[in-house]
C-alpha cells in the first residue's frame, strides 16, 4: 500500500475564460519510508500539489489516496480526523502559535484529536526530544531561534503516528547549514511507515529526496532515476 | 588542485614520509581525490630540487626517506594560500553552448534539453547529498568538500532555471507548445560578440 496516490489529479481556478489550470492530470504515487521532492518555478502549481495531497483543498478532477483512505469518498468529518491523525505539515514560516510553548504546540493536534492532556504531552515531549529540544519545551516561540522554531514546527508535524510529511519549503529563510539540519531531520523522519512529499524551488534541499519530481505549467515533465549511489563519485578522476 | 601545495601544508605540521603524506591527502579531501604514490614522490622531488623542502639524507625518494619544509617553502606556501585562484568563467562553458544551440536547432525544444541538464545535475546533487548524509559528525574535510560540489552544481541549475524563464519571458518558447515554435536567433548573437 502507497503512503500517498495522486491519479489523474487536475485543479482548475476560476471559470470560462478566465480559467487557469494550477495542476493538469497530475499522477504521483509516494511509497512508504520514501521521501518525494517536487521541483518547479512560481506558479508551476507546486503548492497546490502540496495542498490537495494534504486534502487541504479539492482536486476539481481526479482522486487523492493517503494510505487507505481515497479522500473524496471520506466526509468532511473523517478528512478532518485524517488530516489531524496522518498527515503532518511543515509551512515555511513555521505557523507556530505565539501563546503556546513549544510542547503546547506539538501536543496541540493530538489534543484536538482528542488525546488526554497528559499523553500529549508526553508524546510531544517525546518528539521534542528527537529534535534536540527536550530543553525547549516549556519556552515560547518567541524565545527561540530560527533553526529552533522549525525543529519545533518539525516537531508538530511528526507528533504521534503520523504516515505522511507534507513540508512547503520547510527551511524556510534559515541559512544553509540550519537548512540542511531540517532537511536532514525531515529525511531521518521519512522511514518505515512514515513518507514525505517536499516542494521547494531550492535544488540543495530537493537533493534530500530519494525522487525529485520536475512541475511545469501543472504537469509532472520528470523525474530523478534512482541513484548509481556515492561509489560512482568517490571513483571519480583523481584529475577533477 | 596543487598537490604541490597541499604537501607543503602537510609538511608544515612537521616531518613525514612520503606513504604518510598520500593517506594523509586523501583523509583531508574526504577521500575524493585520490592521489597514487609516484605522483607523491615526483611531487616531493620537485619541491626538494626547488628548495621548498629538505630531505634527511641523500638516499633515493623512497618510503623510508622523511622530509620537512624549508623557510622559503613555508613562504611559499603562505602565498599560494592568499593568491585568488582563477575565477574568471571558461572561455567556452559546455553546458552554455548547448543551450545556445539548442534554440537555433529546427525539431528540438530547448526547454526540453534544459530540462535534461537539469535532471542530471539534480541527480548528482542527490548522489553527494547521500555521501553527506552518510558522513560521521567529525568528517568536517568531507563536508567542506561536498559542500563546494553542491553550490557549484547548485549553480548549474539555477543557472539554467533563468535561462528556462528568460526564454519563455522573450517568447522564444510557447508555455507548453509544440515543438514547431522556433525561436529567434537574437540571443545566440549577442553572445557571440561577447565571446
Amino acid at each position: 500500500m502507497s503512503a500517498l496516490t495522486l491519479t489523474g489529479v487536475s485543479k482548475v481556478y476560476g471559470k470560462g475564460a478566465g480559467q487557469v489550470y494550477a495542476l493538469r492530470a497530475v499522477d504521483l504515487t509516494v511509497e512508504p519510508g520514501e521521501l518525494v521532492a517536487v521541483m518547479g518555478p512560481s506558479g508551476s502549481g507546486k503548492s497546490t500539489l502540496l495542498t490537495i495531497a494534504g486534502s487541504l483543498e479539492e482536486p476539481t478532477d481526479g482522486e487523492v489516496t493517503v494510505g487507505e483512505s481515497p479522500v473524496s469518498r471520506l466526509s468532511r468529518g473523517e478528512r478532518a480526523a485524517l488530516r489531524r491523525r496522518a498527515i503532518g505539515y511543515v509551512f515555511q514560516d513555521f505557523n507556530l502559535l505565539a501563546g503556546l510553548t513549544s510542547a503546547e504546540n506539538v501536543s496541540l493536534p493530538l489534543e484536538l484529536d482528542g488525546v488526554a492532556g497528559r499523553a500529549a504531552r508526553a508524546a510531544a515531549l517525546v518528539a521534542l526530544d528527537r529534535l534536540g529540544l527536550a530543553d525547549r519545551a516549556g519556552r515560547f516561540p518567541d524565545e527561540l531561534s530560527g533553526g529552533e522554531r522549525q525543529r519545533v514546527a518539525i516537531a508538530r508535524a511528526v507528533v504521534g503516528e503520523r504516515r505522511l510529511i507534507l513540508a512547503d519549503e520547510p527551511s524556510g529563510a534559515l541559512d544553509s547549514v540550519n537548512g540542511e539540519a531540517v532537511m536532514r531531520l525531515v529525511r531521518e523522519t521519512c522511514q518505515g511507515a512514515v513518507a514525505g512529499v517536499v516542494v521547494t524551488h531550492d535544488a540543495q534541499l530537493a537533493s534530500w529526496a530519494d525522487r525529485v519530481v520536475f512541475l511545469r505549467d501543472g504537469r509532472i515533465i520528470d523525474q530523478t532515476t534512482p541513484a548509481r549511489g556515492p561509489e560512482s563519485l568517490l571513483d571519480a578522476d583523481p584529475a577533477r | 588542485m596543487s598537490v604541490r601545495h597541499a604537501l607543503l601544508a602537510l609538511l608544515s605540521e612537521g616531518p613525514k614520509y612520503g606513504l604518510q603524506l598520500r593517506d594523509e591527502f586523501e583523509a583531508r579531501t574526504g577521500e575524493v581525490w585520490p592521489l597514487n604514490v609516484g605522483q607523491v614522490y615526483t611531487t616531493l622531488q620537485r619541491l626538494e630540487r626547488d628548495g621548498l623542502i629538505e630531505s634527511d639524507g641523500e638516499d633515493e625518494v623512497g618510503p623510508q626517506k622523511s622530509f620537512r619544509v624549508t623557510v622559503d617553502g613555508a613562504a611559499e606556501l603562505d602565498t599560494w594560500l592568499r593568491t585568488p585562484p582563477d575565477l574568471s568563467a571558461p572561455p567556452r562553458d559546455e553546458l552554455v553552448i548547448k543551450v545556445l544551440v539548442a534554440i537555433r536547432v529546427p525539431g528540438v525544444e530547448v526547454r526540453d534539453v534544459i530540462q535534461t541538464h537539469r535532471r542530471h545535475a539534480v541527480e548528482l546533487m542527490q548522489e553527494w547529498t547521500r555521501v553527506k548524509r552518510d558522513a560521521g559528525p567529525d568528517e568536517l574535510s568531507l563536508a567542506l568538500v561536498i559542500d563546494a560540489e553542491l553550490f557549484r552544481l547548485d549553480s548549474v541549475v539555477r543557472w539554467l532555471d533563468t535561462a528556462d524563464a528568460r526564454l519563455r519571458r522573450a517568447g522564444t518558447v510557447p508555455a507548453s507548445g509544440p515543438p514547431s515554435a522556433l525561436p529567434d536567433p537574437g540571443p545566440v548573437r549577442a553572445v557571440e560578440v561577447r565571446r
